[in-house]
């Protein structure tokens, strides 16, 4: 890695010390009667304590199985992870005993889900749910963990929590039901919060009540966030920092502003160009061109070249890889030079996009 | 916080106002867990009920029965009219077998054993079948493979040549080994339904959201998944009862069973066949009609659990 002129998240990984979770080279594989599926392909990128990360991509791109595989709550088999370290507070989690990530999780890791509605148990009040969670990780009581149950309901804005918390899951819509996953996974106070797709199951109202309590926890305890996303106004709303990706790969990063604002690689652009604007009444939505690449069959290439505008020859022989551009923040050969190819990069400037334009 | 009050219509059960700001119009709606929603859609069930009423009488009659009707079920009279004993109007309620013992005396204690017989078969066949169900369904992969090919093997012999040859060959007419053979014959049904439930289970984003806060796979297999599998497991186990019964007659009325001293609806029905002919038609008739009272009414009492317990129903 050279000298990063951008702050991206790879980029301040080298940098210091205050680094929380660091993964490297991750490579997780579906083996499947079909054949394999490279479900996350070389991943790398790191999350420093209390900073808020975005995974944006659309479905199958390997966001949510780059959570699980860090949780390792994937099934093994079919899952396999192929290569790669995940290192949280100078522990590959890779390497730990089932009895030692069991802590990890919860406790260090919470992760919060999309399903608000199936993500508590319909048998238990939700203070039992939270009860446990808390006592497995902390030497408390029942009574105490009660308490904290009580407490951590407060702490999300849920009213009369004295009350909730004897309430059964189907007894709470569907925002209580988050607030309550939520009020769960930040009762042990974790290190690390992952968000996957926390608000896609809700409302637009009670969306944007769950981004801004996501958002208030987070500045409140300090965890570190990372919020997994197909939905750019939520990223551009919760997060300073963005990874997209694309068939398993990482394809761009960097702050929000320079991501969303002007974006370098074709695939975000094309993501941006395709939020639906109130400028473009009577239009045809814009839509990217063709579908993600079949996953037992990749392209040769850049796995994005066949649905490119701006894909010229080096496109099809050579596979970018955002480690080898220098920043390392895209992964695209119209930023680097392919190798051993005789056409030069046609170096593009950060340029503003006009959303759906 | 918009999606928090939570109004009500008037007609539902109002329970308490919260004593906060006059502008947090919050309603609790009556808390009820699954068992107290369960009872709710239970009550309506009027199959379900009258199951429950016979199963009741059957009960009272098992466990007060012989007191409240004093005779040694193996009292014998000396003044019979013939052979046939006397009928059930010569010697109410239901009259007398050809040695003079009281029908309804021996239905009384009759019920004590077969009841007997049912629940504790099923206490067995639950316990088996629970546990291999669970642990194949949750764990899957090759503990899967090898239980459920147990299952097969225990399904693919013949069940009643099997009950009879080990009736007779360890059980001796003793209720205890006959408890054990019927149970440990019992479960093989039921293992594969929890299965079948647990693999479906199992991919629930709750159980994904349990392992993500930390919870072990045992507690997650019994503490978190079992509750949600219990409606169909205790439908089955009505069931189980129920063939428990009416197996112990088969096996008795083949003599295969308890031996004779003993007092059981099977037996029962085995010592009157003999006199069939003869016309005495209460031997069998009282006998019969409480193993097939009590047996329509745990399958009622089943019907009407399946359709409370079952998660999907709606109020």
């Amino acid at each position: 890695m050279t000298v990063p002129t951008t702050v991206t998240a790879p980029a301040r990984a080298s940098a210091g010390n205050d680094v929380l979770l660091e993964v490297r080279d991750l490579r997780t594989y579906f083996h499947v009667l079909d054949g394999t599926v490279k479900a996350v392909d070389g991943v790398s990128f790191s999350v420093r304590r209390g900073q808020t990360i975005g995974l944006v991509g659309e479905s199958g791109c390997g966001k949510s199985v780059t959570a699980l595989t860090i949780m390792r709550l994937l099934d093994i088999p079919p899952a396999e992870i192929a290569s790669g370290e995940i290192i949280f507070e100078g522990r590959d989690l890779l390497t730990l005993s089932e009895d030692e990530m069991r802590h990890v999780r919860g406790n260090d890791i919470a992760m919060i889900f999309q399903e608000p509605m199936t993500s508590l148990n319909p048998v238990y009040t939700v203070g039992d749910q939270i009860a446990e969670a808390v006592m497995l990780h902390q030497r408390l009581s029942k009574k105490e963990a009660w308490n904290k149950a009580i407490e951590s309901l407060r702490a999300v804005g849920i009213n009369n929590p004295e009350r909730r918390v004897k309430q059964y899951p189907h007894e709470l819509s569907g925002g209580m039901r988050q607030r309550v996953m939520i009020a769960m996974a930040l009762s042990c106070d974790p290190k690390l919060l992952i968000a996957d797709e926390p608000t896609t199951a809700l409302d637009v109202t009670i969306q944007a009540q769950i981004l801004e309590l996501i958002k208030d926890v987070q500045d409140r305890t300090g965890t570190a966030l990372m919020l997994i996303t197909h939905d750019l106004g939520v990223v551009a709303e919760t997060v300073h920092d963005v990874l997209v990706m694309y068939a398993g790969r990482i394809v761009e990063t960097g702050t929000v502003e320079d991501v969303l604002l002007a974006p370098k690689h074709p695939y975000t652009e094309g993501l941006l160009r395709s939020i639906p604007s109130r400028g473009m009444k009577g239009q045809r939505l814009n839509v990217i061109k063709g579908t993600v690449p079949n996953p037992f069959n990749m392209p040769k290439g850049c796995n994005f070249a066949p649905r490119c505008p701006y894909a010229f020859a080096p496109c099809a022989e050579y596979d970018p890889r955002i480690e080898e551009a220098n920043p390392p923040d895209v992964a695209c050969w119209l930023y680097t030079p392919a190798p051993g190819s005789p056409i030069p990069p046609r170096i593009r400037p950060r340029r503003p996009v006009e959303v759906g334009a | 916080m918009s999606d928090q009050p939570l109004r009500t219509p008037a007609t539902s059960r109002v329970t308490a106002l919260t004593d906060t700001a006059a502008a947090d119009y919050e309603v609790a709606l009556e808390s009820l867990n699954q068992w107290q929603l369960a009872w709710r859609r239970f009550r309506r069930h009027r199959l379900a009920l009258v199951g429950v009423a016979i199963l009741a009488v059957m009960v009272f009659l098992a466990v007060f029965g012989p007191i409240i009707w004093p005779y040694d079920p193996l009292d014998l009279r000396r003044d019979l009219p013939g052979p046939q004993g006397f009928d059930p109007i010569a010697m109410p309620p239901f009259g007398s077998d050809g040695a003079g013992r009281s029908v309804f005396v021996l239905v009384a204690n009759g019920a004590r054993l077969s009841m007997l017989i049912g629940t504790t078969t099923m206490l067995i066949a639950v316990t088996i079948g629970v546990l291999v169900g669970a642990v194949a369904g949750f764990f899957g992969g090759w503990v899967d493979n090898l239980l459920m090919r147990f299952v097969d093997l225990v399904l693919s012999i013949p069940f009643l040549f099997i009950v009879l040859v080990a009736a007779r060959f360890f059980g001796g007419g003793e209720l205890v080994p006959l408890i054990l053979i019927f149970g440990l014959l019992s479960w093989p049904g039921l293992a594969r339904l929890v299965r079948a439930l647990y693999l479906s289970l199992r991919e629930q984003e709750f159980v994904l959201a349990a392992r993500a806060v930390g919870v072990g796979d045992l507690r997650i297999a019994f503490r978190h998944i079992l509750p949600n599998a219990i409606g169909p497991v205790v439908v089955s186990a009505t069931l189980i009862v129920a063939n428990a019964i009416i197996l112990e007659a088969f096996v008795s009325y083949l003599n295969f069973g308890l031996k004779a001293q003993d007092i059981s609806w099977g037996n029962a029905l085995a010592r009157s066949q003999e006199r069939i002919a003869v016309g005495n038609w209460w031997w069998p008739f009282f006998p019969g009609m409480a193993i097939a009272l009590t047996v329509i009414a745990i399958n009622f009492l089943g019907d009407g659990l399946r359709d409370a317990l079952d998660p999907r129903a709606k109020e």
